[in-house]
């Protein structure tokens, strides 16, 4: 019951977060709210057993990737807020509401099937970094995981080449 | 979890995704939209931890630690653009950013 | 186990662990808060006497009631918020800013079971903390709104973004040594005074360096303190901050440069273990301490870095060192 509750405010929390992103006029404002919903996405992941995604996800979101977010506000000092009527709804915000309420119903729609689907116990080490690691590095997702770290260089390597004045 | 069910989960996913999918489609500053983006791939990825819990297997964690590699690829690049438009165009509007538009 | 609270065979202090957690926590957190609090004391002292200075002396013995007088000052003192700042962002800055440092300590095993949380991701999770103690300093450089305040928020960002990979590197090294995340394991596996820091040869050494360094930059300590260096930029981020407010940030440095030194201490300096002294939270508290001193020794020693130098250290030297680093100690785990 307890469990059931935690679960429920857990994810209203991170569902009224995530709606405050994409509502504040201020980019701070959002980059705060996106912030305070990766915090609580980590509590579920928690909740779900994924402790090593859980840490993962505040140090690679909260610690780094909002960090780049709230560098890049702060290097063009955006202060000040949107002008517009927020929600924009000009024709283009219409068609955009409308186009992500399709989409929401076709995945709740879809995973309406699954309504009645329990969860079981687990193991007690499930989600722990031995049993994720052994699954990456075992073969079946150590070329995915190649692939990814190739990524990052070349990302990283584009970052640089596309911001730095001159190189 | 065993008294919440997978439904659950998977709503709240999909609620996230909804509100990633609605912040780029409505939001101007460049900004925001990428900050809706991340929340998009949030969604995927609790939709991932959430059936990982109801398979009692790992490969969504697995999948999910990819999902956050790509994420991060995608702000430092997506970010990057930001800094050149914004050296550009002194704006982080995206309706300033109609160059290829004839 | 001289000195060190008794331990129930379970490893916990009472036969609850939510109980275990919470006296421990209540505990830790006030001893670390009062260490941190004298440490300020310490500081000026050993400053002093470096300078050929008394330094503090006209509050109790040897000026040994020093912080109690700092804190009712800093309690007394008017709380003034700008009229330009962002006031929710300025108000929530110095609380986080504390909150952030001591979340750490829920992991650090300060003897064999006496940890609050045993999270067999200890390691990630206290650098997890560690890296978000960047956003509470963005937001008082950003909310403060003044141009000093939000360079030293930048340069405090840039620093922290920089020096967390070496420090992710270092720690990763007695992580492949120990073959766990846990902190207690890595004590564990480091049994007999076979520190990571001296054994393998190597590695372990450099390692250990690579990390007190990256921790330093992490804590904004000299020679690392290019945020709030104040020939330039008067106070960096806290500018703007009074009273206690400003009291917060200064505690939660001194508080997060005692908790790197006690994570550096377990990960590389054996934690707790002793071996043929025998073990017992004494010789951690013993190694944090000297840690601890080992800094304030390098801040009147040294001077502070250039921006640019800073940054060039880390991605030119200390990246490439921590990755080669890592590998090193790869090769021995596998030969070994």
């Amino acid at each position: 019951m307890l469990q059931a509750v935690i679960f429920y405010l857990l994810a209203i929390a991170t569902v009224l977060s995530g709606l405050a992103v994409i509502t504040r006029r201020n980019p701070i404002a959002s980059a705060v709210s996106l912030v305070v919903t990766f915090f609580f996405l980590a509590a579920l992941y928690v909740m779900l057993g994924a402790h090593f995604v859980a840490v993962t996800q505040v140090l690679v979101y909260a610690g780094a990737v909002m960090v780049l977010f709230v560098f890049v506000i702060m290097l063009l000092n955006l202060r000040g807020t949107d002008p517009r009527e927020l929600p924009d709804l000009a024709p283009r915000g219409l068609v955009g509401l409308a186009v992500a309420g399709f989409i929401g119903m076709g995945l709740v729609v879809s995973i309406d099937a699954l309504r009645l689907v329990d969860m079981g116990p687990v193991a007690d080490d499930f989600g722990t970094i031995q049993q994720v690691g052994t699954i990456i590095f075992d073969g079946t997702y150590l070329l995915p995981f190649e692939v990814a770290s190739a990524l990052l260089t070349v990302a990283m390597v584009g970052a640089v080449v596309l911001a730095k004045r001159e190189i | 979890m065993d008294q919440v069910g997978l439904y659950p989960v998977l709503f709240t996913s999909a609620l996230l995704f909804g509100l990633g999918v609605t912040g780029v489609l409505t939001r101007r500053n460049v900004l925001i939209v990428l900050m809706s983006i991340e929340l998009m791939l949030n969604g995927v990825n609790l939709a991932f931890v959430g059936f990982a819990r109801h398979l009692g297997q790992v490969d969504g964690h697995a999948f999910a630690i990819f999902v956050m590699a790509v994420a991060a690829a995608e702000a430092a690049v997506g970010l990057a653009l930001v800094l050149l438009l914004f050296r550009h165009k002194t704006s982080v509007d995206l309706e300033t950013f109609d160059l290829l538009r004839g | 186990m001289n000195g060190a609270p008794p331990v129930a065979a379970s490893g916990l202090l009472f036969n609850s662990a939510p109980l275990h957690a919470l006296v421990l926590g209540l505990v830790v957190v006030s001893l670390c808060m009062g260490v941190a609090a004298w440490s300020i004391w310490y500081e000026r002292k050993f400053a002093a006497r470096m300078q050929n200075r008394p330094g503090p002396t006209e509050v109790g013995p040897w000026g040994l009631l020093q912080p109690i007088a700092d804190g009712l000052k800093m309690l007394q003192k008017e709380d003034i918020v700008p009229a330009a700042v962002d006031r929710p962002l300025f108000e929530l800055a110095p609380l986080l800013v504390v909150v952030a440092s001591l979340g750490t300590l829920a992991v650090i095993p300060w003897g064999d079971g006496l940890v609050i949380a045993d999270l067999h991701i200890g390691v990630l999770f206290a650098l997890a903390l560690s890296s978000l103690m960047l956003l509470p300093v963005w937001m008082a450089g950003w909310a403060s709104n003044n141009k000093y305040a939000l360079l030293g928020g930048m340069r405090a960002i840039a620093q922290g973004v920089s020096y967390e990979i070496p420090l992710l590197l270092a720690a990763t090294v007695p992580i492949v040594l120990a073959g766990s995340f846990r902190l207690g394991d890595i004590v564990e596996a480091q049994a007999g005074l076979r520190w990571f820091a001296l054994w393998p040869p190597g590695p372990g050494a450099v390692a250990f360096v690579l990390f007190f360094m990256a921790s330093l930059a992490e804590a904004n300590r000299i020679p690392f303190d290019i945020p709030e260096a104040e020939s330039e930029l008067v106070a960096g981020v806290t500018v703007e901050y009074t009273g206690m407010k400003f009291g917060m940030f200064y505690l939660a440095e001194y508080l997060h440069t005692l908790i790197a030194s006690a994570i550096a201490a377990t990960l590389f300096l054996g934690g707790w273990d002793m071996g043929p002294l025998g073990a017992g939270v004494h010789w951690m508290v013993l190694k944090t301490l000297v840690l601890f001193a080992v800094i304030f020794w390098i801040r009147w020693s040294w001077l502070r870095l250039r921006a640019d130098q800073l940054m060039a250290l880390s991605w030119r030297w200390l990246v490439p060192l921590g990755l080669v680093l890592v590998m090193a100690s790869a090769t021995w785990v596998v030969l070994a």
